[in-house]
């Protein structure tokens, strides 16, 4: 299916939001956030997500700020 | 009586940010000459690729350099400029940052990177609401500090100037005004600080602290310029704790005039 991630198109096999992360190379141990269409969506959530089509993706880590 | 941030005592009051440093070499260098206890970090999208390996560009080589330094971090939701955008930013920060600490910047204009007070102040009683202990980046109008206070926010941060700018304090009179309005609340200088001498004079007029990131970061010398700032924010506190002089309009000796030689009455 046809997801947005991070901004950019993307075609996914994907179930759930903790397999897309798995895909990616994500493990449980990743610093890495996420949200769906806008809303967060906590680590412990992300197996029980199903993603759909069209569903915008963030994926974050954590980066130098001021 | 030592700082205190939300419970939280503070070894520091400079506040340091990590963005634009040469290398990271150099921002653990900055951070360690500055004695900085807090600094402020980011939460931005990853491309896949960047995240397998530890390189310090990625976000987990980033999150290791800021582990090595033992600093409490303060993330951000810097570039947001809705609420519902700085709320989800928040909560990211929140589970991947370990942290009830949110740095809340909701902008209103790209130009200036002022802060969107209507915004600011929704997003706070959210944020406050759901157990965040937030650091609002406001400006130094009294009312929405006032709203901000009554959101659940209980430490304030106006700008000097615009982000990035070096330009100081660009309104020293109402900041001023704020620091007597709010004798109690901890009150930290946010952004626009250039030169070592523009912290000072925020901690003289009684600021608990000063956060700044771009005046270290793009200095010739960014380790060198850390311990400078460190420096003027311990002489600027010093000097609010020792009571500076009022101003007068006229000269008044130093020197006693009492036994001047050669004095004659006129």
């Amino acid at each position: 299916m046809n997801i947005k991630l991070n901004g950019a198109e993307a075609e996914t096999g994907a179930k759930t939001l903790k397999q897309l992360c798995d895909m990616l190379g994500y493990d449980l141990e990743a610093k890495i956030a996420t949200a769906v269409n806008g809303e967060f969506m906590a680590k412990a959530e992300r197996d029980n997500y199903q993603l759909a089509s069209g569903d915008e993706i963030e994926i974050v880590a954590p980066r130098q700020g001021g | 009586m030592m700082l205190e941030f939300y419970g939280q005592q503070v070894a520091s009051r400079l506040l340091m940010g990590t963005a634009l440093f040469p290398s990271p070499d150099i921002l653990q260098k900055a951070v360690r000459a500055s004695h900085a206890s807090i600094v402020t970090v980011s939460v931005r999208r990853e491309a896949a690729s960047a995240q397998s390996g530890q390189s310090s560009q990625s976000g987990q080589g980033f999150w290791e350099l800021i582990r090595q330094l033992d600093v409490r971090v303060l993330p951000n939701t810097a570039g947001c400029k809705s609420v519902k955008e700085a709320v989800t930013t928040a909560k990211m920060a929140r589970e991947l940052f370990e942290t009830n600490w949110i740095k809340l910047e909701v902008i209103a204009n790209d130009d200036t990177l002022q802060p969107d007070l209507f915004g600011l102040v929704e997003a706070a009683k959210i944020l406050c609401d759901e157990g965040f202990e937030v650091f609002p980046y406001t400006t130094e109008d009294l009312g929405a500090a006032e709203r901000l206070l009554e959101a659940g926010c209980e430490i304030l941060m106006p700008w000097g100037a615009p982000i990035g700018s070096a330009r100081g304090l660009n309104n020293p009179f109402a900041l001023e005004s704020m620091r007597a309005y709010f004798p109690d609340t901890p009150l930290i200088i946010d952004a626009g600080i250039g030169a070592p001498s523009h912290a000072a004079r925020a901690m003289e007029m009684g600021y608990d602290a000063v956060l700044l990131n771009t005046a270290i970061a793009k200095a010739g010398d960014p380790v060198h310029m850390a311990k400078a700032f460190a420096g003027a924010i311990e002489a600027g506190r010093s000097a609010f704790l020792a009571g500076v002089m009022e101003p007068r309009d006229m000269a008044s000796p130093s020197t006693p005039v009492a036994g001047t030689p050669f004095f004659k009455l006129d």
